[in-house]
This record gives structure tokens, sequence and C-alpha cells, in this order.
């Protein structure tokens, strides 16, 4: 008869001790309907964004001329460098689960702070240079002569090390009775920008949740809860991120590359 | 009662003293605690609706009107509710009047008839039903419980903080516009945007539990049909609730920062918004019905001791319901739409007739021949079906384009969808009350009490809405506390109606009580039923089972199985009827 030394178990890492919870039949049970589990909770966030594109396509329908106009004053370089932020970030995630899978928890680590600093690099270009200009009436550019709306050139003041220059002169670009736009030169235009708001906004809270998701993976994983055969959920907060990348694949052309 | 139970403990067992006790109830994952707390929760809700209801109905007895007497002098005659400054206004109220039946419908749809089921009975017998220890996320079951207490909050907050007029479908621009502070009409909203989470997170666990957590020996077609039907609303909660959620917390953002979405002063689009509430709105009906269906389906299959007539297709029944659900949204907006739209909406409408017709004829051809217990849960089983079939059958003109023109927003939709709403789900939730009553708490009620609350509501419950297709086809509308005086008769008998519910009801809960207090300990299997709740304690033990149980046997096999821990004595048919009625 074997005996089982507890002092020994008690130093094993969290993940070698994992029991599943007392209904399950085994571990491998367990996992199969958290993921199965998580996967239906994933379908019901395609839902909840699927009104906001609905909402959307109707819109369009119905406001061309005001999606266009709309869509013209977003500059598709931030939106681009946002999609490639977080596609690295995805990448990045689904190493980390690759390198929990593999016991290999410093790398694991590594790939995690990487995800989350896209995820604030995310934030930061969405919050300073998209959303705080058109609430204000300011913007910053790379290049003033790029830019097809006239504004003053505020000499000295610059973002992230003199790369990007402030042009003063636009009207805020405000949702709904804030709306606040100057240069509409379609009508509709409100409609736009409470779709661009509404669908980027609650997109980034889901940004933001993900983000905390793995925050508390890291600290998991680095206090040895996680490790090849247990890593639930590490594996559903990357389904998580990937769905949080996937739908802003779908918002960005929708967004700022339509004519 | 087995003799383990008494080593173990059952779950209703107290762990100590008061606040242990409490402690105990607030942080358990055990389903069956959870599905006792959200019954007493869902019941407080249906107190708090009803009353909203009987106010309404109070209200209604006599007519609003404003007359001048030959001094030039104006009155007010027919107001119940309006405050004691009004003076000759009639407005403030009109103004109560539209918060009673806003708050009666939010209350009984989003707080009561959506969990009702599926999260008090669904949750303590699902497991047991599949032989299984929990559901598959009991973490998440109790997480979803303290949500919809949340939500139930909010909007108990908004009732508190003066009521909302808006109707229970908060359609825009009403829900945009009315009331200049806003909070009551935003906390309303994002009430309901917080139950649907409570929905969702209930219908997600049943449907892993379902597919993961089937006892060995237990395939599909082994499972009961309650459980089926909880299945199929599950997945409808799972796939229609967010898009309510969107809707709402959209709703909430054009309301709080003016953002335009659904406002046409803000250049939204309301029917958008008609649209997106009734994807979610049309579906979720399903889910208030279905669970019902499976109580019945269950209740009379072992109150008539027989096998179910057609078992697989009122399985698929269930899910083909749960299909057609999200197609047919339309119907609730044939004025705001195309002629082609409403065409193809009327067409598919009439297909959830197919698979509720199936349904019902499989019960029917279930109670031919069969040896029928005529106690509380049979009366309540052949109450619904009375009932729904008269609610299922009047939505039929109201399907139809050219009736509809006539019918729709009158008394006719109110009758038509309470005769399916309470008429279907709360007497199926009575049936399944009762008889799950003693696998609960352990104790027998009284039955011959239990029948006289049930015929009363019966009786009540026809007063009050069977007057209302007469109402409705003459051209009542709805929404209104004035009517002209050719409509008194109709509104005073059910008016009447409604306080013979009430009686009911109340009946109900003194036989409750009394069980609770006295009852008669109950059996592990009063009824002689086959399903593993049956196998349990009365009530279970703390994890259901003393050994995990093995399925060899179909749900309603009883031409061919002794029932588990089945003493005839139990058994409340005489002994002539049971032999001689056995195929």
């Amino acid at each position: 008869m074997t005996t089982i030394d507890t002092r020994e178990l008690g130093n094993r890492p969290h993940w070698q001790r994992y029991m599943p919870g007392h209904h399950w039949r085994s571990a491998a049970e367990e996992f199969d309907a958290c993921k199965f589990g998580f996967w239906l909770f994933l379908s019901t966030e395609v839902l909840l964004f699927g009104g906001i594109f609905c909402a959307y396509f109707i819109f369009r329908t119905l406001y061309p001329a005001a999606y266009h106009e709309g869509s013209s004053a977003l500059d598709w370089r931030w939106g681009g460098l946002n999609t490639i932020v977080l596609l690295v970030s995805s990448y990045t995630m689904a190493a980390s689960i690759y390198c929990v899978q593999t016991a290999q928890f410093s790398r694991a680590k590594v790939n995690l702070i990487i995800t989350l600093i896209c995820g604030l690099a995310f934030l930061f270009i969405k919050l300073t240079f998209e959303y705080t200009p058109k609430w204000s009436g300011y913007f910053f550019v790379l290049d003033p002569a790029l830019s097809h709306h006239a504004g003053t050139i505020v000499q000295g003041k610059t973002a992230l090390w003199g790369m990007f220059q402030f042009v003063e002169g636009y009207g805020g670009k405000r949702p709904g009775s804030l709306f606040d736009y100057p240069f509409a030169e379609a009508a509709q235009m409100p409609m736009w920008w409470s779709v661009y708001y509404c669908g980027t906004a609650i997109h980034a809270l889901h940004v933001v949740i993900g983000m905390v998701l793995i925050a508390r993976v890291l600290w998991r994983t680095h206090r040895g809860y996680y490790g090849p055969t247990h890593y639930t959920m590490v594996e559903v907060t990357g389904l998580y991120w990937h769905l949080v990348d996937l739908i802003w694949i779908f918002l960005f052309p929708l967004l700022y590359l339509i004519h | 009662m087995s003799d383990h139970a008494h080593h173990h403990g059952s779950y209703l067992t107290l762990k100590g003293g008061f606040w242990t006790t409490v402690k105990d109830w607030a942080t358990t994952v055990d389903h069956k605690k959870i599905g006792m707390m959200y019954l007493f929760a869902i019941l407080f809700m249906f107190f708090i609706g009803g009353m909203a209801a009987m106010a309404v109905r109070f209200e209604l007895f006599e007519p609003v009107r404003t007359h001048v007497d030959a001094a030039g002098t104006m009155h007010i005659t027919g107001q119940a509710f309006a405050p004691a400054d009004a003076g000759t206004d009639i407005k403030p109220g009109n103004n109560i009047y539209n918060r009673l039946f806003t708050l009666h419908g939010a209350i009984m749809v989003f707080m009561v008839i959506v969990p009702s089921i599926p999260a008090s009975l669904g949750n303590f017998l699902l497991p047991l039903m599949l032989g299984a220890k929990d559901v598959a996320f009991p973490r998440l079951n109790l997480l979803s419980w303290y949500i919809y207490v949340t939500g139930s909050l909010f909007a108990i907050t908004a009732i508190w903080l003066g009521g909302v007029d808006t109707g229970w479908t908060f359609y825009t621009p009403y829900s945009t516009t009315t009331d200049a502070d806003y909070w009551r009409v935003a906390l309303m909203v994002l009430g309901a945007f917080i139950l649907g989470f409570s929905s969702i997170l209930t219908g997600l666990n049943f449907v892993v539990t379902v597919h993961k957590l089937r006892a060995p020996g237990m395939g599909w077609f082994d499972m009961p049909l309650f459980v089926w039907s909880v299945y199929a609303a599950g997945i409808i909660q799972v796939l229609a609730t967010p898009v309510i959620g969107i809707t709402l917390l959209l709703l909430t953002f054009e309301r709080v920062f003016r953002v335009g979405i659904f406002d046409p002063a803000l250049g939204g689009d309301p029917v958008l918004f008609q649209h997106f509430f009734w994807f979610y709105s049309h579906p979720v009906v399903y889910v208030m019905i279905l669970p019902g269906m499976g109580i019945i389906s269950d209740v009379l299959a072992v109150q008539c001791h027989k096998k179910i007539f057609g078992y697989r297709a009122i399985a698929f029944a269930s899910l083909g319901i749960a299909g057609v659900s999200f197609i047919v949204w339309g119907h609730h907006m044939f004025t705001s739409m195309s002629e082609l739209a409403d065409m193809v909406f009327s067409s598919l409408t009439f297909l959830v007739a197919i698979p509720t017709a199936v349904k019902v004829f499989n019960w029917i051809a279930t109670l031919y021949k069969s040896s029928i217990a005529l106690n509380a849960p049979m009366v309540y089983v052949l109450i619904f079906l009375f009932l729904f079939s008269i609610g299922g059958l009047t939505g039929l003109p109201l399907g139809t384009l050219s009736t509809d023109l006539h019918l729709h927003d009158t008394y006719f939709v109110v009758a038509h969808f309470h005769y399916v709403m309470m008429g279907g789900t709360i007497m199926g939730l009575m049936a399944g009350l009762h008889h799950w009553w003693p696998k609960f708490f352990g104790r027998m009620y009284n039955e011959k009490w239990a029948i006289i609350g049930a015929i009363t509501v019966f009786i009540g419950f026809n007063l009050t809405f069977f007057t209302q297709f007469f109402l409705g086809s003459r051209g009542m509308p709805r929404r209104y506390a004035s009517y002209i005086d050719e409509f008194q008769i109709w509104h005073q008998i059910s008016t009447i109606g409604a306080f013979v519910i009430f009686l009911g009801f109340l009946i109900h809960l003194f036989v409750f009580i009394a069980s609770l207090a006295y009852g008669r300990k109950a059996p592990a299997n009063p009824w002689g039923g086959l399903t593993l709740e049956w196998v349990a304690d009365s009530p279970p033990e703390e994890h259901n089972f003393a050994h995990e149980p093995l399925v060899t046997h179909g749900p309603y096999d009883f031409e061919n199985t002794v029932p588990p821990h089945w003493d005839p004595a139990d058994y409340p048919i005489p002994e002539e009827n049971r032999t001689a009625s056995r195929h």
C-alpha cells in the first residue's frame, strides 16, 4: 500500500494538487464543461455586439452620406495601429496558454505581461488620440498636411516625444445632444457618432474586463495555480481576449475604412 | 424515508444558530437552497406585482368621469388613486394609473414569470432529475441569484422614487422623454438589464448541466420532459437575452447622455427599438411557457400513472418552439412594417401553433384511459389544459392580419396573454409547486384545501379575463383608466374576479404555511413517480443521493417498473382503479 507523504503534497504547486468540484467525476469533465459553458457565454457576447452592428447597418443604409462624412473624420492610422496592437496581444495570449500547458511559467508570465501592455496601449491610443480630441475639439496629427481638415498648429505642443503635433480649431464631435460639430455636411451626422461612441465604448469596456481577467491569471500563474494539468481559467481568459480582438477586427473596417 | 437520511441530514437541516444559518444560506452553492431562495424571492415579487394588478382592477371598477353640475362646478368621479391636491385635474390620477400598470407588467414579466419556473423549480429539480450532485457551475448559480436580487432592488428603488409610466415595454420615445428627472426610468431599465444577466447565467448553467452531468445510463431520450423543456428554455435565454441587454444599455445611454439611437427627436429610430425589444421579448414568452409545459408533462404522467404519449414528439416540440420563437417577433409590430413583412411574419406566427398543438394533443392522449389521481397538482394540470388552450387559440386571430387590425392594442390582447402567461405558466408553477412540495420541504399539504384554493383561482381567473375578450372585441383599448358606460359591467365582473383570484392564492398561502407547520411527514415517493428525484429522500440530503444513481428504465415506464421507495398505501388512487387501468 502506497502512503502519501502529506508534507511533500503540501509543497507541490497548487495545480498539481487541484481537485475538481465535488459534483464532477473527473477534472477532464470539469474542464470540458467549463469550456463549453464559456463558448455559450461568448455566443451571448456576439449577440450583444450584434445589436450594435445591426444598428450600424440600418443607420448606414438610411443615412449613407452621414456615414461617409463621419468616417472621413476618423484617422484610419490610429485604428490600424490599434488593430496591430490587439493582434500582437492575441498572439502573446495564445503563446501564454501554450507556455502554461508546457510548464514554461516564466515565458507564460512574460507573454501575459506583454498582453496587458498591449491592452493598456490600446486604451491609451483610444483615449488620447481618438476620444479626447474629438470630444474637446483638438487633434494630434502625425503630419498636419495629411489631414483634410484645416486647423491651427499650436507650436511647441506635441505628444509622444514630438512625433505628433497639436492642431486646434476643430469642433468637438460629441454624441447626441452634446453633438456640436460645426462642419457637419450631412444631416443625421449625430447618428454616426452615436453608433461610433456606443460601439467603441462598449468594446473598450470589454478590453478593460479582459485586462482584469488577464491580470488575475498573471497573479495566479505567479502563485503556481496553473500548470499542464489544470489551466481552465488561462484557456477561457484567452478565449475571451480573442473575442475582444475579433470584435475590433470587425469594428475597425466598418468604422474607419468605409467610403 | 430511508435510514441514511438521519445520518447525513437533509439540505434543510440547520447548521447552528440564527446567524450561522443566515451565513450558511447566503453563501450556499447548493442548487436546492438556491432554488428555494429563488422561489421565495419570486413569490415576494409575485405578491408586489399582484398588489399592483389589484390596484389596477380597483381603479377600473368605475370609469373616470368629469361632470359639471348645475352650479357650474366641475367634479371628477371614479378616480381611485388621485392625489388629494389634484382638484379638478384628472391628469395626476391618470399618471398614477399609468405607473400602476407599468409596475404590474414590469415586475410580473422580468421578475416573476421569466425566472419563475426555471430558476426556482428548475434549479431544485434539474440536477436531481439528472442524477447529478449539483448544477455544472454552482458558484455561478449563487451569483445569478444575487444578480436577480440586485436587479429587483434597482426596480424597487425606481418604484419607491415614484414609479415609471412607460409600460413594461419601455417603448421609445416614452422611455426617452417622460419624467424630467430621468433617474427612475434609467434605474428601471438598468434593473431589467441586470436581471437579464441573471437569466443568461441560469440558462447557460442549465444547458451545460444537461449536456455534461447526466447520470450513467441516462441518454438524451431518458431525460424527464421537464428537463427537455428547461433545456429548450435555457437555449432561448442564452441566445435572446443579450439582445435585450444591448437594447436596454443603448436606451440607458440615450436617456442619460442623450445619445441618439432610438429617440426620433435625436435622429433615432423608434421602430428599431421595437424590433430589438421584441427580438428578445417574443422568444422570452417561450422561456416563460416552456418550463410550465415541462411541468405539465411530468406531473400529468406521474399523476395518471401512465407512460406519456409521444415522448419524442413532446421533446422535439420543445426544441421546435424554441427554434420558431426566434422568427416571429414582427407580429408585435404589424402597424409599423411593410405589408410584405407583415404577411411573412403572420405566416411564420402560425408555425408556433404546430408544436404547441402536438404537446396539447399528446397530453390529452395520455389522459385517455389512465387512472387519474384527482389531487391538487392534477387539478392544476387540468386547469392548465383548459386555460392554455383558450389562450393559445385566441392567439391565432391576433396573428391573422385582418382580425388583428381590429383587435390589436385592445383588451383582447390583454386577455390572450393572461390566458397563456397566467393560465399557462402560473398554473403550471402551481401544479409543480404542489407536486414537488413534499420533495422540497418533506411535508405533505392538505389536499382538500389545496383543491378548494385551485378551484377558487380557476373561477376567479375566468371571471377576470374571459370578460376581457368581450371588452377587447368590442373595442376597449389597453392602458386607459376610463371607458364608456357600456363597458362598466364587464369591468366590474373582471374586478370581482381579481379579488376571487386573490382569495384563492390566500387559501394556498395558508395551506402552505399549515403544511410547513403541521404537515404529515412526506415519504420519499408520495405519488409513485419513476424519475430520479423520487429516489432521493424528502427533503433530499445535502449531496442529493447516497450513491450515484444508475438509470435502468425510462422516466415514464409505469407498465413494467416498480417505482422506487414506493408504498402503495401512499398512492392516492383506490386499488381497483390502479390495477384496472394500467394499460
